[in-house]
């Protein structure tokens, strides 16, 4: 029994069973890549009460789903369909725009239960779709050749209807990779979304995107890596495939640049970063003297003495 | 509480103190257990009359107030606050002392505090804790971080001193944030926790203090070099698996250097 169990006791009678499902809630959406379920699984026996936690979990992993990029297997085999907020039609149903289709699933299940083929008013023009198929087939190829479990996806975002030249429109790309080894104690995720504006006046293509690296490894112990970055640039509005090339290489310029300062950053830790926190050695380059720290409490300055004593 | 420890190690370390506060709230029977087993960023606090700061945890704990080492006096004042015997006080005293030196030396910088305790076995126990702020504004001598903090524990249990030799039990816990940021290469966050413990029979001819150094100082250098090494590494090994770097360019691991 803790101290203060009768405290406890009363502290435990307080917490609403709408509190639980908070704190439940808290836990699933922080869940690191690839974890949730393991999460789930401990959440569910310390609260001890399934409607509680099946309230939580039904809020939970559609966020989850969708801020992790999750990527779920269609059932006719034609592909994956990624959940994130751009193919969101509904809460349960995605659109995957390269199989025109639109998928049902099953947030806590984690899996895709049907497919239906997208209407008309849901898929954007031929002339938007053009530069959409084109943009897909360049970055297929890419990822592909990138990420050896990466998926990507361009959605159309504005400007779906428009017919002709003459008006904006935009699409979103996302690309996300994960690799979950919990027998190695190890999970990852690499995700990277884009924002590609076709500014028809200015005959511009802007390119907005956000890197997010997140890596867990937990064998004894439990150290976290989150890294992200922003970057910006812009290319001129030629034709499909020409845009669909330039942005392309734009992106992967971006990310090899990214890849490589996190690569810098790994390297600059052992002898400039991790040395603030805390050195290798002591000032002094040896061990620290325990055996003469009896003559240490003897004199008062003890730093001059250490100096003396080097 | 299994499970409850399970989610410890999956929660980002980052975000620990809501974890525990969380935990707490959803299992207040267990709340014993899980502030001795879940370790938390230590806090400070300003001895004013000595005029420096002490670190504070539960070993040095009396109701709301907290023992300082540095005057033997209880934060906010506490009247019959426990002390150590006078003799353990004295050890206390030099360890405190030359356990600041050591933090000169290791950390550049930084705040240590050593409390000492009887137990029921005849023998004491020994906390030495250290909480270092290496961000830019706080204690890094270099300036490379932009949030920086390392925390370290360091619990030893004194066993009876037989036939000129005594056992001890070190149980060490170092929790780490580190951050950089700078304008191409984005936010840069790295954060861990690692527990290991080391027990050992050692000769007391040259006093408890300097064997429990030596312990600490061993245990501090492996655990940073595991972090380093090995946590940091598999990070790293996991970034390159998602993005493998283009065949040809072979990525070079880092070498350890002696200093």
């Amino acid at each position: 029994m803790a101290d203060g169990g009768d405290d406890a006791d009363e502290a435990a009678a307080e917490l609403t069973d709408k509190q639980k499902k908070e704190i439940a809630k808290w836990f699933l959406t922080n869940a690191p890549a690839g974890e949730i379920n393991y999460v789930a699984k401990d959440i569910r026996s310390l609260l001890g009460n399934d409607r509680v936690y099946e309230a939580a979990a039904a809020e939970a992993f559609p966020i989850y789903n969708k801020s992790h990029l999750v990527a779920l297997e269609m059932p006719d085999r034609s592909g994956d369909v990624i959940i994130t907020p751009y193919g969101e039609l509904d809460k349960c149903n995605y659109f995957d725009p390269r199989t025109m289709q639109v998928a049902t699933v099953d947030h806590m299940k984690q899996v895709c239960t049907k497919v239906r083929a997208a209407t008309d008013e849901e898929l954007p023009s031929s002339y938007v779709e053009e530069f959409r198929i084109a943009l897909d087939n360049e970055l297929v190829k890419y990822v592909s050749e990138t990420y050896p479990k990466g998926i990507c996806a361009v959605y159309c975002t504005g400007g779906k209807h428009v017919e002709g030249p003459g008006a904006d429109f935009g699409f979103a790309i996302i690309i996300s990779a994960a690799k979950h080894s919990p027998q190695n104690f190890c999970n990852g995720s690499w995700r990277s979304s884009w924002s590609v504006d076709f500014k028809d006046d200015l005959q511009l293509v802007e390119l907005k995107g956000k890197m997010q690296v997140g890596a867990h490894y937990f064998e004894e112990g439990n150290v976290q890596l989150d890294a992200n970055n922003e970057c910006k640039d812009s290319t001129i509005f030629q034709s499909p495939e020409d845009c669909a090339i330039s942005i392309t290489n734009m992106i992967r310029h971006r990310e090899t640049e990214y890849m490589t300062s996190l690569e810098a950053s790994y390297l600059n830790l052992p002898d400039t970063t991790f040395k603030d926190l805390r050195r290798k050695l002591p000032v002094t380059r040896t061990l620290f003297p325990w055996h003469s720290t009896f003559q240490f409490s003897l004199n008062r300055d003890l730093a001059k003495d250490l100096g003396i004593g080097k | 509480m299994d499970a409850a420890m399970d989610l410890m190690r999956r929660i980002s370390p980052k975000q620990s103190e809501t974890a525990l506060s969380a935990l707490l709230s959803l299992l207040p029977h267990h709340s014993a257990d899980l502030l001795s087993q879940v370790d938390q960023p230590l806090q400070v606090c300003m001895d004013e009359e000595s005029m420096k700061e002490f670190i504070l945890c539960e070993y040095n704990r009396d109701a709301d107030s907290y023992r300082s080492p540095w005057t033997n006096k209880y934060y906010p004042p506490l009247e019959d606050g426990p002390l150590p015997s006078i003799e353990l006080r004295k050890l206390e005293v030099e360890a405190n002392e030359v356990f600041a030196v050591y933090l000169d030396q290791y950390y550049e910088g930084g705040v240590s505090s050593v409390y000492l305790w009887e137990d029921d076995n005849q023998g004491f126990v020994a906390c030495f804790l250290i909480k270092k702020d290496g961000s830019k504004t706080g204690h890094g001598r270099r300036g490379y971080l932009q949030e920086g903090s390392w925390d370290a524990i360091h619990v030893i249990e004194v066993g009876p001193e037989e036939e000129g030799t005594a056992r001890y039990c070190l149980t060490s816990t170092i929790m780490l944030s580190l951050t950089t940021e700078n304008k191409p290469s984005g936010t840069f966050n790295l954060s861990g926790s690692i527990r290991r413990q080391m027990n050992l029979n050692l000769s007391v001819a040259e006093g408890h203090l300097c064997n429990m150094g030596r312990m600490i100082e061993e245990m501090e250098g492996k655990l940073r070099n595991s972090l380093d090494q090995v946590y940091f590494g598999k990070t790293r090994e996991m970034v390159c698996t998602l993005r493998p770097p283009p065949e040809g360019v072979q990525m070079r691991l880092p070498e350890s250097r002696s200093i």
